[in-house]
């Protein structure tokens, strides 16, 4: 049952070079950069989102995720998510309106899978990049790169994946979309695909040794010739390639991983299934992990299963 | 300028230009031989850790790399991440094994 958590709002990423950074999200990805901090952050949105932004590069001396923030329909059901959240057990931090630039008040608090994740109510909105809301063109001309069409969802490595699916099911109202289970150790889960909304997912976990590692930050692109198109320029910029393009057997996406100048992995993908409420839960058992992952390869990549910041 | 990287572990050899990191140099074409896989190859861009190394001998130049896998007092030991590093002389490196910490 959904609990007012409407869909994700923004991923805060720790970058060793916040110049070379710009380049992978800003002239590579697509996205636009929209303003800089006090604290050295940048702020940059994709061009379809209405959010002011949505991805955040913090300067740091460490590659990797500090949070992902998902906004909730009002600033009643805020508090009250807060409340269900320390009801729970959860120790739930609260950020005041500004910290992050145009952002109204966060909660923050831990996912057991080491992560920290966010909801807020409100963020500033500058609709549509280079596009009206009223008789708008079909997209705006000008966009770079990729020409990344949204910030979509993150893939989050942690050791209690179990304890992560329940909070923010039970929790926060997200829906089991699809999972890897391993049928020879009593249905373990290995992955889990969680939505709050018709996508596929919109936020994963996969099961790892160490808590909150970032696997990927996930970018949305119109069709398989886009992701054809990213792969091209990830040739031409020299990119470091993880792997693709290929298609997912799990959620049956069309993608491509790349990682950035900091070594945080970048996925652009298209297409993929839709989940409604009443849909049951997509099962991959984890001997086909391979085929789940890499649906042509059917083979797994050490790399894409190991290599995390 | 090329210069010959040797892993002291196995006695392995590999060219390394300067302006290559040495994943770059480990993995150039040689004519008749398999790939060098030495070297765990990851993000490349000093962030994930798994290309750790512990040089014993030569000069190079080292990008930033991530301080959680590579910490100050560990750099002026000679550990670094192989992407991170570009050769100014021959170098005699060890592998070290993967870093997984649990928190």
């Amino acid at each position: 049952m959904r609990k007012g958590v409407m869909r994700p709002g923004h991923v805060q990423i720790r970058v060793l070079d916040v110049e070379e950074a710009i380049v992978h999200y800003r002239d590579r990805l697509g996205l636009i950069e929209v303003q800089r901090d006090d604290v050295g952050r940048v702020y940059l949105k994709a061009w379809t989102e209405i959010d002011a932004w949505s991805v955040v590069l913090r300067p740091a001396d460490e590659a990797g995720l500090d949070f992902m923030g998902f906004k909730v329909v009002d600033s009643d059901t805020l508090a009250a998510r807060k409340q269900d959240l320390i009801d729970y057990g959860c120790e739930v931090e609260t950020v005041p309106a500004g910290e992050l630039k145009g952002c109204g008040e966060r909660i923050r608090f831990e996912l057991p899978t080491g992560h920290k994740f966010e909801l807020f109510a409100e963020k500033e909105q500058t609709g549509k990049w280079g596009v009206t809301d009223n008789n708008p063109e079909a997209w705006p001309e000008g966009l770079k790169g990729m020409r990344a069409s949204r910030f979509d969802h993150c893939l989050l490595y942690g050791d209690d994946v179990d304890g992560a699916v329940d909070l923010l099911q039970n929790v926060l109202g997200f829906q089991l979309a699809e999972q890897v289970l391993d049928r020879a150790a009593n249905d373990f889960r290995v992955a889990a695909f969680l939505t709050v909304s018709m996508k596929a997912h919109d936020v994963a976990f996969v099961r790892h040794p160490e808590k909150g590692k970032f696997h990927h930050a996930s970018f949305y692109l119109e069709s398989w010739n886009d992701v054809l198109r990213a792969a091209d320029l990830i040739s031409m910029h020299d990119i470091p390639l993880d792997i693709g393009p290929t298609r997912h057997g799990l959620t049956h996406g069309q993608t491509i991983y790349f990682f950035d100048p900091s070594g945080n992995r970048s996925e652009v993908f298209a297409g993929g299934d839709y989940t409604y409420p009443d849909h049951p839960v997509v099962t991959w058992d984890a001997d086909k992990l391979g085929k789940a992952i890499f649906y042509h390869d059917r083979e797994l990549n050490e790399n894409f299963l190991g290599v995390v910041t | 300028m090329k210069h010959t990287i040797t892993v002291v572990d196995t006695g392995e050899s590999f060219a390394c230009a300067d302006e290559q990191h040495l994943l770059q140099g480990m993995q150039t074409f040689r004519v008749g031989m398999a790939m060098l896989k030495v070297i765990n190859v990851g993000c490349r861009g000093g962030g994930c850790g798994v290309c750790r190394i512990r040089v014993h001998d030569g000069e190079y130049e080292a990008k930033k790399m991530s301080r959680k896998h590579i910490p100050e007092e560990d750099q002026a030991q000679g550990l670094v991440l192989a992407c991170r590093i570009y050769p100014k002389s021959d170098l005699s490196i060890e592998v070290l094994p993967l870093d997984i910490r649990k928190e």
